[in-house]
């Protein structure tokens, strides 16, 4: 399990070169055949290039080239919910080039916004429109299933959740032996006591941070690892997606809202230690904090890693984009530069994300002793 | 569109503004109680990332 | 803001759910409870021994004290003890060499007494016999002078003469 950690960690260093490598093939195939592309459309081409790169998709793919069309990589499980479940492998929508046909049901893929559409046996994209009764304003709608495929984020979150689970699984089979750490356990347990005695211990409290410390490893370590795995040359960004982190975010605020102590809703209804019109002034700015707490949570991890992977993709697209060599090795050392920083960011946004829930948690579970 | 380039550009200046001062205030505070740092590193963290939220949801909005 | 919402997938987020939950309730389980639980023991094991040795060392110290002052005692009764027994010894030499003097004084004494005695016995003999050989010697002068009459009377003219004298 330790090797396997190393060897993660080693490939998340490695990324730059790696990435590059992997770019580099995919642009010689691009950019040969048609030199002729004009700055536009190899600006725009280079965008969609991050766009890819940074969205979720219905299938693994590791290397594709756009001229012969050929794909690397594995297809993933579709699973709409459509009146009734459709469930089909993503091969067979051939990256967007057919339309799949289930219990009767037709459905296309759209591989500009990576989302799947109800179409007809042809391939039109079924609509619907609907009236505003108050503007009478008609809009249309592209008829979408609900969609609960297994889609690239999916698999990786499936993937670490097991990485997860068996590595700190062995950990803590590690210390039936002895005491004292030994292999992973010594590489993870430093981390484990600083979540414990830096982030949980003083914002909650000596007493209360016991119950809340599962939370805390576990969001620290998901979000960790999800950033790293994001570091890797795959173009995996499930950190950077903002339904993970909307989930990650409403986890903390109702965990908040269900641990809140009597002084918590004290302070948010009847602020203790100011005059009355005060208090009433009050309530809407606290009710409007409880939901802004969590939506800056969520934003703010979502961002931080979505910006660094267009900032990343961007500048590798840019490696690309120029033709004297010297610009090129500038931005890959750039490039090489940027991805160091964003190791960093890796970490330190698991650490704010932690850091902040122990914050709110401390909100909820403090005992004032005296009226302030 | 421009617009909104120019309100995100604003956006961006005042946060990086604001982030700036809290790291320069943050290095000054360390240097004259180097003891301290660890507190200091947690605040300077915490307040630099509820500016940082601020300015995603404003660039969201814009 | 459209963007966002655009983004937003409710399939992830369904499936992010479960993961998350299911990922949070198996490490509490396998992972969390026993690290801690195991770091809290090492911890409470640590300074558990910490705290013992603290005692071990108050205590050794205690009884390093102890023994010092049992030995000091033990010391101070010896001394004592020789003590004692060199005074007891002085006392003894002393009162058996008062004895003997006393003794000896009365030895001296009754030895200087007897001598006396015997002195003025043999005094009082050697007197009486110095005595009865002067009578008897005077006996025979006075029988040799007073053989003749004329030496008896020049005697007694001569003992008038001395007693006219006086």
């Amino acid at each position: 399990m330790y090797r396997l950690l190393r060897f993660i960690l080693v490939v998340a260093l490695l990324s730059p070169v790696v990435t590059s490598s992997v770019f580099a093939n995919a642009e010689a195939h691009h950019g040969a055949p048609d030199k002729e592309l004009t700055p536009e459309e190899l600006r725009d081409e280079n965008n969609a290039f991050v766009k890819h790169h940074t969205n979720d998709s219905h299938d693994f793919g590791i290397v594709s080239n756009e001229e012969t069309g050929t794909h690397v990589g594995f297809p993933l499980p579709v699973i709409l919910w459509d009146g009734s479940l459709h469930v089909f492998m993503s091969s067979a929508f051939e990256h967007g080039e057919k339309v799949v046909e289930s219990k009767g049901n037709y459905y296309k893929l759209d591989t500009h916004d990576g989302k799947i559409y109800k179409t007809d046996e042809h391939g039109v994209v079924m609509t619907e429109t609907t009236i505003d009764k108050k503007t009478k304003e008609e809009t249309v709608h592209q008829l979408k299933p609900l969609d609960f495929s297994i889609t690239k984020n999916v698999f990786v979150t499936i993937f670490m959740c097991i990485l997860m689970f068996f590595l700190f699984k062995g950990i803590a089979k590690s210390y039936k032996t002895g005491l004292a750490p030994t292999g992973a356990a010594k590489f993870f347990e430093p981390i484990i006591l600083f979540i414990r005695d830096e982030i949980a211990i003083p914002n909650i409290g000596e007493k209360a941070h016991k119950k809340y410390m599962v939370y805390l490893l576990t969001v620290f370590f998901f979000i960790w690892f999800l950033n790293l795995i994001g570091m890797t040359p795959l173009g995996i960004n499930v950190t950077g997606n903002i339904a993970v982190t909307f989930v990650l975010a409403i986890f903390t605020f109702l965990i908040t809202q269900f641990t809140g102590k009597k002084d918590y809703w004290m302070h948010i209804f009847w602020m203790p230690g100011v005059p009355v019109p005060m208090k009433i002034i009050l309530i809407p700015i606290e009710l409007i904090g409880l939901v802004v707490k969590p939506f800056a949570l969520m934003i703010r991890l979502y961002a931080n890693m979505l910006a660094g992977h267009i900032v990343l993709g961007a500048l590798i697209a840019a490696v690309y984009f120029f033709d004297a060599y010297l610009a090129k090795t500038a931005f890959l050392g750039l490039t090489f530069f940027m991805n160091i920083i964003e190791l960093l960011v890796a970490a330190l946004q698991a650490y704010i994300f932690t850091m902040l829930t122990a914050l709110y948690f401390g909100s909820a579970a403090a005992v004032h002793e005296e009226a302030h | 569109m421009d617009v909104q380039m120019i309100g995100a550009g604003l956006i961006v200046i005042g946060v990086g503004i604001g982030i700036g001062r809290i790291g320069g205030s943050a290095m000054e505070a360390i240097a004259r109680q180097p003891e301290a740092t660890n507190k200091i590193q947690t605040a300077m963290l915490i307040a630099a990332a509820l500016i940082e939220g601020i300015g995603f949801a404003a660039l969201f909005a814009a | 803001m459209e963007n966002l919402l655009d983004q937003f997938s409710i399939g992830l987020a369904f499936w992010q759910t479960i993961l998350f939950l299911g990922l949070l309730l198996l490490l509490r389980k396998y992972a969390w409870k026993p690290i801690l639980n195991s770091v809290n023991e090492r911890e409470s094991k640590i300074s558990e021994s910490l705290e013992l040795a603290e005692k071990t060392r108050a205590e050794m110290e205690t009884m390093k004290a102890q023994n010092e002052n049992l030995l000091k005692e033990a010391r101070a009764e010896r001394d004592a003890l020789i003590k004692d027994a060199k005074e007891t010894v002085n006392t003894m030499i002393e009162d058996a060499k008062g004895k003997a003097r006393e003794e000896a004084d009365k030895v001296q004494v009754s030895a200087r007494e007897a001598f006396a005695a015997e002195k003025s016995a043999a005094i009082a003999e050697l007197k009486t016999q110095v005595a009865s050989i002067s009578i008897e010697i005077a006996e025979k002068v006075v029988r040799g002078e007073l053989g003749s009459q004329e030496k008896q009377t020049s005697l007694a003219n001569k003992l008038v003469e001395d007693i006219n004298m006086n």
